[in-house]
């Protein structure tokens, strides 16, 4: 019952900076493409000649294990070579520009570099100056575009479809580029999005893309097709952002009871790793209506896609295309 | 040897000149402005049409990073800069390293100042010891030495009780007293104006209440003690209101605004790719109802200055991360095209009020000889070509730095020729061709 779309064949741009600037018709191929990625997962052997002698570099400077796992065994599939470098800090911490990272990774010519960085807008930085294709894997508070694009497709794969689908986020919105790259996602595929949170803990600029925004939960939630739960860095926030994890959950976290107000149908996502009893109750998590394993399986196929369809697809033999 | 300025279009605000006359500058000095005057032996200059002769152009709110941060900036090429950008004096703001705290340093800036002898020099001390906010610095000392203003810029004056003293103590010397105004705890670690950019581009924010909650506390503590106080590159609105609130009530209050923020917006920093960190400075580049009002500011008198917050920076310093990349642009350079182009072509102001904001209020606020070409006064002139286009080049700089979000912009307003103290120390030669002041 998934829809199958898409209108163009290659992605536009030689980089995946955030979903800001993809067209709704790319966000479709990739999601058609995950789907036959997908299928690899299922053979025996999970291995495919793709991208067999092109050079990707993993370039992690905040610590991740779920993404970086994802995406190298989407690159492993690929039967890419990769490499991996993780290291938490700043440029500056090592007393390096960033055109001295991008000039050093140059030299290696890697066909891609997919990249997570603390600071928000570093891959948008570094695709100025670098000539390889860059895969923006998280940077800051920003965008986590291929975190919205597996979210996106677990949902076309559940619900079928993303246009007018009821979508509730909730939890820390200020903090968390899987709720910008998920708004800016869902709105440009005709999703109707509430986000949800407390008042100090809401960004501005929501409003102007079209989602509407709520403090209470319990409007957000109500007939929710989808209720997607952020992760909330109780550690860092308690105090002034909300006083304990106990009225956090009180007001925020979601409970079976909460759920009953959404559709009869509604999933429940999260980007993980989840904080049992802080933004989600174990029964919930746990239950019938989570498809957070589903979340992390499709991660693989959509990473997978991503790095296919920016290595040229089936049109372009390299990836010298701009 | 006197040299004669022949029929030249002047716009003197403070005589209320605004038309042809002839200028005499004998010594360093201007000795006569009228019409007809006799040539009696001096050197007759005459000035492509279009020019218009001004009073010299005082930016009050540069940083010449000398001494301490050399490679960014140093006095001879700051001064250089100025120059090249039509100002003929700059104040330059204590964060130095040392930081403008004695009369020591203040005498080496003084010093470097005189040996380049292009642009004058007025350098503006510290309100603190180390600009730390907890003991006054050698205030007297510091007037005595050449400083003709007192700040804690790059950071705020740290408390309220700080700012009473500063007011009260500085009023003794007749000195404003210049604020960085912001609250620290509403800044945090913010980058960029909160609004609706900064919040979709995951940046941290620096609210514009920030900023206007130190206007409104320097406000209410001089309508209190008495003293100046000045504003420091104001960008909100609110903080205009407040402004604009005190000077009802009779408190000594005054303002300035940089060009970036009455040309800019939050909007930059989304464009060219995003993330360029020629964007990022503080006070942050606001939104459009903030950049709106400075504009109506400017045009309607509350706002009394514009300071350009000259802030060079090494490209290696600003090749960083957006939230680690330190705040601040070049402004020398960009400011008159700006100003010219924004403000005069765009219709906001004539240039008589241009003027006012850039020399005329400048002396006055910080008690400078200059604001006016009254017989007797130096005879430093800033010679502009309002028509004339000139594109920013950034690698062309003058300035020791490049940081700037106008590299490439085309501008109507040029620069034609700068004179201080009667001396030639920038010619645009494609203007006026080869001009002998000797």
């Amino acid at each position: 019952m998934t829809d199958k779309t898409s209108a163009v064949t290659a992605l536009r741009s030689r980089h995946l900076l955030g979903i800001a600037g993809m067209e709704p018709d790319e966000i479709e191929l990739v999601l058609d493409t995950a789907l036959a990625m997908k299928e690899v997962a299922t053979r025996p052997i999970k291995k495919v000649p793709t991208l067999r002698g092109r050079t990707i570099i993993n370039l992690f400077f905040e610590s991740s294990t779920r993404t970086r796992m994802s995406f190298e065994l989407a690159e492993k599939r690929l039967s890419a070579d990769t490499l991996g470098m993780t290291s938490a800090g700043s440029s500056l911490a090592k007393g390096e520009t960033l055109s001295d990272t991008a000039r050093t990774l140059e030299a290696m010519a890697p066909d891609m570099i997919v990249m997570r960085h603390a600071s928000s807008g570093v891959p948008h930085q570094l695709a100025r100056i670098c000539k390889a294709s860059i895969i923006n894997a998280g940077d800051g508070m920003h965008e986590h575009p291929t975190q919205a694009l597996l979210d996106a497709f677990t949902m076309r794969e559940h619900k079928g479809h993303l246009k007018g689908l009821r979508v509730a986020i909730v939890g820390d919105l200020a903090h968390s580029r899987v709720l910008r790259s998920n708004v800016r996602l869902l709105t440009k595929m005709g999703a109707d999005v509430t986000a949800c949170g407390p008042a100090t803990l809401v960004p501005p600029g929501l409003d102007a893309l079209g989602v509407r925004v709520t403090t209470s939960m319990d409007a957000a939630v109500e007939g929710a097709d989808v209720v997607m739960m952020l992760r909330v860095q109780h550690e860092r926030m308690q105090g002034l952002y909300f006083p304990s994890v106990r009225e956090y959950f009180t007001l925020y976290g979601l409970t079976p009871a909460r759920l009953r107000r959404a559709a009869p149908d509604a999933i429940v996502m999260h980007p993980g790793p989840m904080n049992r009893g802080v933004e989600i109750d174990s029964e919930v998590a746990d239950g019938p209506w989570s498809v957070i394993l589903d979340q992390v399986a499709n991660g693989v196929a959509v990473r997978m896609a991503v790095l296919y369809l920016l290595a040229g697809g089936d049109e372009r033999a390299d990836a010298s295309a701009t | 040897m006197s040299v004669l300025l022949k029929s030249v279009h002047v716009v003197d605000p403070a005589s209320g000149r605004n038309g042809r006359f002839d200028v005499l500058i004998t010594g360093g000095r201007v000795t006569r402005v009228g019409t007809d005057l006799p040539v009696d032996g001096a050197r007759v200059v005459e000035l492509p049409a279009g020019c218009v002769v001004a009073p010299g152009f005082i930016d009050m709110h540069v940083h010449l990073r000398e001494p301490g941060q050399e490679y960014k900036e140093t006095i001879a090429t700051g001064t250089l800069s100025a120059v090249t950008g039509g100002f003929t004096a700059v104040a330059c703001m204590p964060n130095t390293d040392p930081i403008n705290d004695t009369a020591s340093v203040t005498e080496f800036i003084m010093k470097r100042a005189a040996e380049t002898g292009l642009a004058r020099v007025y350098p503006i001390g510290a309100v603190s010891v180390g600009s730390k906010g907890e003991q006054l610095a050698e205030i007297a000392d510091l007037r005595a030495a050449g400083c003709v203003a007192i700040t804690d810029d790059g950071r705020p004056v740290a408390t309220s009780l700080l700012m009473r003293r500063a007011l009260e103590y500085a009023s003794m010397f007749k000195m404003p007293v210049i604020d960085h105004c912001e609250d620290s705890s509403l800044k945090g670690d913010g980058v960029a104006h909160e609004g609706a950019v900064a919040g979709l581009l995951g940046l941290k924010g620096i609210p514009g209440a920030c900023e206007s909650i130190g206007v409104e506390r320097g406000v209410s503590v001089a309508e209190m003690v008495g003293g100046h106080f000045h504003v420091a590159h104001m960008s909100t609105r609110q903080s205009l209101r407040a402004v604009r609130a005190g000077k009802e009530r009779g408190v000594h209050v005054t303002t300035e605004v940089t060009p970036h923020h009455f040309v800019l917006t939050e909007a930059a920093l989304a464009e060219r790719g995003g993330f360029d960190t020629n964007t990022k400075m503080n006070p942050p580049l606001r939104e459009e109802a903030d950049r709106a009002a400075m504009v109506e500011g400017l045009r309607d008198g509350s706002i009394d200055a514009i300071a350009t917050d000259h802030a060079p920076h090494h490209a290696d310093e600003k090749a960083l991360e957006y939230d680690r990349a330190p705040f601040g642009i070049v402004g020398l350079e960009t400011a008159v095209p700006l100003c010219l182009d924004r403000l005069v072509h765009a219709g906001v102001i004539g240039l008589p009020r241009l003027v006012e904001l850039l020399s005329v209020n400048p002396a006055r606020i910080l008690g400078l000889p200059g604001g006016s070409l009254a017989d007797g006064a130096p005879a430093d002139l800033t010679i502009l070509s309002p028509d004339t286009s000139v594109t920013i080049r950034a690698s062309a700089f003058k300035s020791k730095s490049r940081n700037t979000p106008f590299d490439g912009w085309t501008l109507k307003g040029a620069v034609a020729a700068t004179i201080v103290g009667g001396r030639l120390v920038f010619a645009n030669e494609a203007i006026v061709g080869r001009l002998d002041l000797s």
